[in-house]
């Protein structure tokens, strides 16, 4: 079906590919002119935050985990940071290294698996990494060398991959003897020199120009490239403990989606993920990341959300890097977790999943027992943003025939690996001229 | 791609969390051995391009929570020779299917303003309760080893041979200290399926069901044996209605007065 700009048109096609759960998207054309761009989650309601209630503190680290199967990891320390904060309990020293270092797992595992699996086949112009392989088997095979390594960490920290068992509130479960590590080490080594050439390959790829304006928000440290941390921090001033979050990001819902909406109160919608944290702590990444940003020609910042991929592939080599110096620091803990009593509380935690900043807010009664929880996952925070860069893209490409826009426009939505389970929720398109 | 000579792959998707089926892009070593083999015709997740049906293997990953996803899955069905239904959600319901035991306009309120824009169900069923199912793999998630045994088997044309015996066999067969005798750490080993390689025990963890009840577990023992190490009818309750709540037998667990899920906030 191709019908061209200056008439009225329609179209819909199925369910969008190549992104983490399910939705659509509607564009709405009419004489010529865009009218309206929505990004359609209907990835079906699952109410997290309403059976959490009345299940014990120690629970939502592995329940909030089902939440999304690419980033357990992320789910598991924002659920603990927060209980912790609540029940008055800090976890620092090796068991915060240990954390961090299964942190680093995640970031390996999907980022690569975005990088090789969902974005890359867009800018080779193919439908998917199999159909890539055929062309570009080697880089393929890398990829998946890559991904298995990070899987191994979260295998020998955390239990498996999808779903660690290992991660409790205060804590672990088993703390791994120092000489465990040593064979993930050899082979954090060999990913990390995989991981320098994955940015080669990424930075020679054909970027359109799009600097887009958008406030940038990520989780800060004070000398760490941000996983772990408890301030939220902008590119235009925003600088609030964890505590604050709620007073300045307001979630409302639209009728078209099952995830809510967040934006930031009076400042309006905003961007998480690789290029808020790259933009904001680009001089905190490991020597050979900030080498190979360089290389890749990356600046200071970057808002050119096609060039995620780099900013995705150059933390991928923070995180190996990260990952050999938490190994190469690490000492057994005398015991796994820190002794943790039920207390009433309300507590507050941010950390950085792949996509970017992941908010939970936990009251715990006096039994020990959820009496609220609050999640804000990164793509509803992005949803908006999204919607935004669709709506700048569509109406600067209406010349386009319906296939080749609405393939276009999906590589935008894909810039920002949008996780849709998380948003607890699903894409589609439909184009809608009249 | 040639699709004439090997047999169709699609994976579906109802809610869920996309790590079962992200546990097929995991085979690292295999994915691109296993694409020599089968055709991937519809994998949303992994691909644009996709096939019109008939598909030879479905794998479908989800629980049915929509009147649409009750109408998709009798489609899903007919348009699939053999049909594997992939982790708790798809077999048992999975976490979500905690708004069986509420009342889920309560859980829409708690969640959204506006609860009349959502199209729900009540229930968050098993796909086996709507359109008859080939094979079905357990865990929260899948284990990828089962994965690759349940795929090849159904290349070789034989059936899939994956223990059905408790979490305790693997455990004793890993030689593993039993966490409840030794330590009193309460563990739902005996009546959990196996298929993740006794994973909590090995890290000093009781068991929390997410393979979901072997077959014929004796819950009431269960019940007692957990109660012995101090933990609470409610703590009890919760054991059992986490990821495999509505499975059988574990649904109809219940040894404090008050129902789960129904305290008030």
């Amino acid at each position: 079906m191709t019908h061209r700009a200056t008439g009225s048109r329609a179209l819909s096609t199925g369910a969008l590919a190549r992104v983490e759960g399910e939705g659509a998207m509607r564009i709405e054309i009419t004489d010529g002119r865009l009218v309206d761009v929505q990004l359609n989650i209907y990835e079906p309601p699952r109410f997290f935050e309403g059976f959490l209630r009345g299940r014990g503190y120690r629970e939502p680290a592995d329940i909030t985990a089902r939440i999304c199967g690419i980033c357990p990891v992320a789910y598991q320390m924002s659920a603990c940071t927060a209980i912790e904060d609540a029940l008055g309990v800090t976890v620092d020293g090796q068991l915060r290294a240990l954390r961090h270092l299964l942190y680093c797992g995640e970031w390996i595992e999907s980022h690569t698996l975005h990088i090789h699996f969902l974005h890359a086949p867009d800018f080779l112009g193919y439908d998917s990494a199999v159909e890539m392989a055929a062309a570009h088997r080697g880089a393929v095979e890398r990829g998946l060398a890559v991904k298995k390594i990070g899987n191994g960490i979260l295998e020998t920290i955390g239990g498996r991959a999808i779903h660690p068992v290992n991660v409790k509130v205060g804590g672990f479960y088993r703390v791994p003897p120092r000489r465990e590590l040593q064979p993930l080490r050899d082979q954090l080594e060999r990913g990390h020199v995989l991981a320098l050439e994955v940015v080669d390959f990424v930075a020679g790829l054909d970027f359109p120009d799009q600097e887009m304006g958008y406030e940038l928000v990520a989780v800060a440290h004070p000398s760490e490239y941000p996983m772990l941390g408890d301030r939220v921090v902008s590119d235009r001033g925003l600088d609030i403990s964890a505590s604050a979050f709620l007073d300045h990001v307001q979630e409302h819902q639209v009728e078209h989606s099952t995830a809510l909406h967040a934006r930031l109160i009076q400042r309006g919608e905003y961007l998480v993920g690789p290029l808020a944290r790259y933009s904001l702590n680009a001089a905190k990444l490991s020597p050979t990341a900030a080498a190979a940003a360089a290389g890749a020609g990356l600046g200071a910042t970057c808002n050119n959300p096609f060039r995620s991929i780099v900013v995705r592939a150059v933390e991928v080599v923070h995180a190996f890097e990260t990952a050999i110096a938490l190994i190469d620091g690490y000492e057994q803990p005398d015991r796994p977790d820190v002794p943790v009593e039920a207390r009433h509380g309300i507590g507050h935690g941010v950390t950085e999943a792949p996509r970017g900043l992941l908010y939970h807010r936990y009251e715990v009664d006096d039994d020990g027992l959820i009496a609220d929880a609050v999640i804000i996952p990164p793509t509803s925070q992005n949803q908006a943003t999204i919607e935004h860069d669709l709506f700048h893209f569509v109406e600067g490409h209406l010349e386009l025939d319906d296939d080749e826009l609405r393939r276009q426009a999906e590589v935008t939505i894909r810039n920002h690996d949008p996780c849709i389970s998380c948003a607890t929720h699903f894409l589609d398109l439909t184009v809608v001229r009249s | 791609m040639s699709t004439a000579s090997k047999p169709s792959l699609a994976v579906w998707k109802f809610a869920s969390c996309d790590g079962c089926q992200l546990t097929l892009l995991d085979c690292e070593d295999e994915l691109l051995a296993v694409t020599e083999r089968l055709d991937i015709a519809y994998f949303l997740e992994a691909s644009s391009a996709t096939v019109a049906g008939p598909y030879d293997l479905s794998l479908v990953e989800g629980s049915i929570t929509t009147p649409e996803d009750v109408e998709r899955i009798q489609e899903v069905r007919r348009q699939s020779r053999f049909l594997v239904t992939i982790g708790a959600c798809a077999t048992a319901g999975g976490i979500q299917a905690l708004r069986n035991f509420s009342d889920v306009v309560e859980l829409m309120r708690i969640v959204y303003a506006t609860p009349a824009f959502l199209s729900t169900l009540s229930t968050s069923t098993a796909i086996s309760e709507h359109v008859d199912v080939d094979f079905e793999l357990r865990g929260c998630p899948i284990d990828r080893s089962q994965l690759l045994e349940v795929i090849g088997a159904y290349l070789a044309g034989r059936a899939p041979e994956i223990p059905s015996h408790s979490v305790c066999v693997d455990c004793k067969q890993k030689t593993n200290v039993c966490v409840m005798v030794a330590h009193g750490t309460p563990c739902l080993g005996p009546v959990t399926h196996a298929g993740c390689g006794a994973l909590c025990p090995s890290f000093n963890r009781g068991c929390y069901g997410c393979f979901g009840p072997v077959e014929s577990p004796n819950t009431d023992a269960m019940a007692g044996a957990l109660a012995a190490t101090g933990m609470t009818a409610g703590e009890i309750d919760r054991l059992f209605h986490t990821f495999n709540a509505w499975s059988e037998p574990f649904r109809d667990m219940s040894v404090s007065v008050a129902p789960p899920m129904t305290r008030q906030s």
